[in-house]
C-alpha cells in the first residue's frame, strides 16, 4: 500500500467530473470547491466523504484539477492518494465514482471499502 | 455499485444510511418526480429522457397496465379503459364530479368515492393514481440507486381532507412513504427559494393544460399561508391550441377535417404555439389525407390577438382573488409562474402589466412544483443541517369548529393551521341542571352553522346537575399528521367523556371548497351582523328565562306595580327578539337587567336570611 502513496500523492478529477462539479457549485451559488475524505465506518471499514467546501482549515491540502479545487484533510490523504474522481451514468442513475488504487476490496455496494 | 452525490459540508451520509427522498407533482394532465442531487433540485427523466409522465392509465384486456405515453396511445382505441385526469375524481362522490355524462367511463354505482368499471374490474381513483405513483416511484429508485425514505406529494391548495387522504392512500398503495403533502403553489414558491426570502405576499399564477389556478400566499415566519385561491377549472393551454387550430381551418378553408387530420392539425397548432415562444413567426405545414396542402405562417402578434380573450379570462380571477384577500396588485411582492402555458410571451406581458412587475420565470414552469416538493422532501428526510429553518407546511384548508347556541360557529382550529395540531376550548351548560350536551362539529369559514358544512354530531351524557354556567366542559380538537380529525368532550369535575372520530367527507367538490372560502370572505360583514344578532338573541332569551324563573319562586318580594313593570319590559324584549335589530335587542337586554337589579339584590338578601334562619353563628361556614 505504501508504494502507491509515494508514487502519486495527488488526487484528481476526470474532466467530466470537473465539469459537473463546476456546474453544481455555480448553481449552488457558493463554495470553494469539493472535499474528498475518508472515515472509518461501513461494512468494509472505510467510507468516502464527498462534500461541498465552504470553509477550509489551515491543515487541509488543496489540489486543483480542470479548474476545480479539491480539498483533502491530511489524515485522509494516505487512503486517497492517486485517486481519480469520475462522474458516471449507469442507466437512470448518475453520480460520482472513486477510482482509488489503494482499495483492496470494497463492499458490494461500493459505499465503503478496505485498504 | 452505488454512485455518490456531493453532500452539504458535514452532511455526508453513513454508508447505506443515505436517506433518499423525492418530490412528486401528481398532476391532472402530467406528473413529475424530482430529487435533490449534489445540492440541486432536479427532475428525474425516464429512459428516453422525458421528465413528464402523462397522468394516464390504461387497463389492458390481457391484464397488463400501461401508464404514460403508451396509455395515451390507447386513449383513442380503448377510451373506456383508459383513464385520463383521474385527479378530478380523487376523494369525490359521483355527484361531485362535473360532466359525468360526457365521459367515456362506466361509473359503478357506489357510495362514497366514485369507482370506474374497467376490463380488469372496478377501480377506485386511489388505485388508478397509485399506478401513476408506482411508475414515478420506480423511476426514482432506479435513478437514485436505492430505496426511498419517503416522498412529498403536491396537491392543489383547495383540496379538502377527503382529497388529501385519497392522495395519501394512493401513495401507500404504490408503496411510497408520504413524508408530507404540500400545497402546489407553496411548492412553487419553495422552488424559487421565496421561503428563505423576505416576508410578504406572493401570487402564484398556474396555467396548466386544462386548468387555471391563482393563489395568494403570505409568507410569515417561514410559513406559507394560502390567503385566497381562485381560478377556472375549464381554462388552460389546450384552449390556446384549439383557438389556433380553428384559425388554421379557417385560413386553409378546410371543411370539417377527418378525425385523423384534426388530430394532426391540433399537433401542428401546438407546435406552432411552442415555436412562437422563442421565434417571431412559425410555419404550419401539413399534407392532409385528401392530399390537400396546408401551408401557413403565423406570427407572434397574430397569435397574441387570436388568444387575447383567453388571456383576459385569467385576469378576472386575478382581480377577484386579490379582492378576496383584501389586497391591491402593488401589495404583491413577487409573482411565480407555473405551468407550460405561462411560457407564452403575451401571457407574461399581461401578468407583468397587471402586477406592475416582471413575474419569476427563470425556472421551468412545468417542473417548478416538483422541484419545490423535492426540496421539501430533502429537508424532511433529514438531509439538511439547518432543519429548524424549515417549518411544517401542511395546513388545514377550512376552519374546524363547533355549533354553539343560536346556530353560531365557534371556530376551534382556524384555517391554515399547520398539521398536526390539537386545540381545546371550554364550554359550559346553558340551563340549570343540564345533564347532557350535544356537539355538532362544523367545517367552514362562515359565522353561521347553516352556511358551513356539518362533519359530525355526538353527545356528552352524565354531566352532574349544576347551575347554568357552572359545568366546565373541555372540548379538544385534534388533527393528526394525516389530516384526520377527532373531537372529544370531557366534563372536568366528573370526568365523563365522549368522543368522535370524523371520517373524511366525500361531499365537497373543489368548486364548493373554493366558493366556501370566497363566500366566507365576501360575507364577512353580513356574517358579523348575523353573529351579533344571534348572540344578542341568546343573551336575551337567557335573561328572560332567568327572570321568569325568579318571578315564579320569589315573585312575592315585589310589589304588584314592580312586577307589572318587569313583565312589560320582558314582553318588549321578547318582541324585539323576533326582529333582526341586534342593537335594539341589546338595549332592551340592558334595560331588563337594570330593571331587575334591585329585585336580584332583594332575592339575594332573602336567600341569605332564609339560609341563616335558626342557625348558630359557629355552624355557619363561609
Amino acid at each position: 500500500m505504501m508504494e502507491t502513496l509515494t508514487n502519486d500523492m495527488t488526487v484528481t478529477l476526470s474532466e467530466r467530473a470537473a465539469r459537473h462539479i463546476s456546474n453544481f457549485i455555480a448553481k449552488r451559488g457558493k463554495g470553494l470547491g469539493i472535499r474528498l475524505g475518508v472515515r472509518t465506518s461501513g461494512c468494509s471499514g472505510m467510507a468516502y466523504k464527498l462534500e461541498f467546501v465552504d470553509e477550509k482549515t489551515d491543515e487541509d491540502l488543496v489540489f486543483e484539477s480542470f479548474g476545480v479545487k479539491i480539498v483533502v484533510d491530511p489524515k485522509s490523504l494516505p487512503y486517497l492518494a492517486g485517486t481519480e474522481l469520475d462522474f458516471v451514468r449507469e442507466g437512470l442513475n448518475e453520480g460520482f465514482k472513486f477510482n482509488n488504487p489503494n482499495v483492496k476490496d470494497e463492499c458490494g455496494c461500493g459505499e465503503s471499502f478496505n485498504v | 455499485m452505488a454512485l455518490l452525490q456531493i453532500a452539504e459540508p458535514g452532511m455526508s451520509a453513513e454508508p447505506h444510511k443515505q436517506r433518499l427522498a423525492a418530490g412528486i407533482d401528481l398532476g391532472t394532465t402530467n406528473s413529475l418526480v424530482a430529487t435533490v442531487r449534489n445540492g440541486i433540485a432536479v427532475c428525474l427523466p425516464d429512459e428516453s429522457g422525458r421528465a413528464m409522465l402523462p397522468s394516464v392509465v390504461h387497463y389492458r384486456l390481457d391484464g397488463g397496465v400501461e401508464v404514460g405515453m403508451p396509455a395515451m396511445r390507447a386513449h383513442t382505441t380503448d377510451p373506456k379503459n383508459t383513464i385520463l385526469s383521474v385527479k378530478r375524481f380523487m376523494g369525490r362522490g359521483l355527484k361531485d364530479v362535473a360532466h359525468v355524462e360526457t365521459m367515456p367511463y362506466d361509473f359503478a354505482d357506489t357510495d362514497g368515492m366514485v369507482r370506474l368499471r374497467t376490463v380488469q374490474g372496478i377501480r377506485s381513483p386511489v388505485e388508478i393514481s397509485a399506478e401513476v405513483l408506482k411508475v414515478l416511484g420506480a423511476r426514482a429508485r432506479a435513478s437514485l440507486g436505492g430505496e426511498l425514505a419517503g416522498v412529498v406529494i403536491t396537491v392543489p391548495a383547495y383540496f379538502d381532507d377527503a382529497q388529501r387522504q385519497a392522495t395519501k392512500d394512493a401513495a401507500r398503495l404504490a408503496g411510497l412513504e408520504v413524508l408530507r403533502l404540500l400545497n402546489e403553489p407553496t411548492a412553487a414558491a419553495v422552488a424559487y427559494g421565496l421561503d428563505n426570502g423576505a416576508e410578504g405576499v406572493y401570487a402564484v399564477y398556474d396555467l396548466g393544460g386544462g386548468t387555471f389556478d391563482l393563489s395568494i400566499l403570505k409568507l410569515s415566519r417561514g410559513i406559507f399561508e394560502v390567503m385566497a385561491t381562485n381560478g377556472d377549472s375549464a381554462l388552460g393551454g389546450d384552449d390556446f391550441d384549439h383557438r389556433l387550430f380553428c384559425w388554421i381551418l379557417d385560413r386553409a378553408n378546410i371543411d370539417p377535417p377527418s378525425s385523423e387530420d384534426a388530430r394532426r392539425l391540433l399537433m401542428k397548432a401546438r407546435e406552432a404555439k411552442e415555436l412562437l415562444t422563442a421565434a417571431d413567426e412559425a410555419p404550419i405545414r401539413l399534407t392532409l389525407s385528401s392530399a390537400e396542402e396546408v401551408n401557413l405562417t403565423i406570427d407572434r402578434e397574430t397569435f397574441a390577438q387570436l388568444t387575447e380573450h383567453l388571456v383576459r379570462k385569467t385576469l378576472a380571477p386575478m382581480r377577484k382573488v386579490l379582492r378576496d384577500a383584501g389586497l391591491a396588485p402593488e401589495d404583491v411582492k413577487g409573482v411565480v409562474m407555473v405551468g407550460g402555458a405561462t411560457r407564452m410571451p403575451h401571457i407574461q406581458r399581461s401578468v407583468a402589466a397587471f402586477f406592475g412587475q416582471e413575474p419569476l420565470t427563470n425556472l421551468d414552469p412545468d417542473k417548478v412544483v416538483a422541484l419545490g416538493a423535492a426540496l421539501q422532501a430533502n429537508v424532511l428526510a433529514g438531509n439538511r443541517k439547518d432543519d429548524d429553518e424549515w417549518l411544517l407546511l401542511d395546513v388545514i384548508p377550512l376552519s374546524l369548529g363547533l355549533e354553539t347556541m343560536g346556530g353560531l360557529v365557534e371556530k376551534v382550529i382556524p384555517r391554515n393551521s399547520t398539521l398536526p395540531i390539537a386545540r381545546a376550548q371550554e364550554f359550559t351548560t346553558y340551563k340549570d341542571g343540564q345533564t347532557a350536551m350535544a356537539f355538532h362539529v362544523i367545517q367552514g369559514e362562515r359565522e353561521l352553522v347553516a352556511d358551513c358544512r356539518s362533519l359530525a354530531r355526538f353527545e356528552l351524557r352524565g354531566i352532574p346537575p349544576m347551575a347554568a354556567g357552572a359545568a366546565r366542559i373541555r372540548v379538544a380538537f385534534q388533527v393528526d399528521a394525516d389530516g384526520l380529525l377527532s373531537v372529544s368532550a370531557r366534563e372536568m369535575s366528573s370526568c365523563v367523556e365522549a368522543s368522535v372520530a370524523v371520517k373524511p367527507s366525500y361531499g365537497l367538490s373543489d368548486d364548493e371548497i373554493a366558493s366556501m372560502l370566497k363566500e366566507g370572505m365576501r360575507h364577512a360583514g353580513e356574517d358579523m351582523a348575523a353573529r351579533a344578532l344571534a348572540e344578542q338573541r341568546v343573551e336575551a332569551m337567557r335573561l328572560v328565562e332567568a327572570t321568569a324563573a325568579a318571578l315564579e319562586t320569589d315573585g312575592g318580594l315585589l310589589s304588584a306595580g314592580e312586577r307589572k313593570s318587569i313583565e312589560a319590559t320582558m314582553a318588549a324584549l321578547r318582541k324585539l327578539c323576533a326582529g333582526s335589530d341586534h342593537r335594539a335587542i341589546k338595549q332592551a337586554v340592558t334595560a331588563l337587567s337594570r330593571e331587575t337589579d334591585d329585585f336580584a339584590a332583594r332575592r339575594m338578601d332573602h336567600g341569605i336570611r332564609t339560609a341563616l334562619a335558626g342557625q348558630k353563628v359557629d355552624e355557619i361556614q363561609i
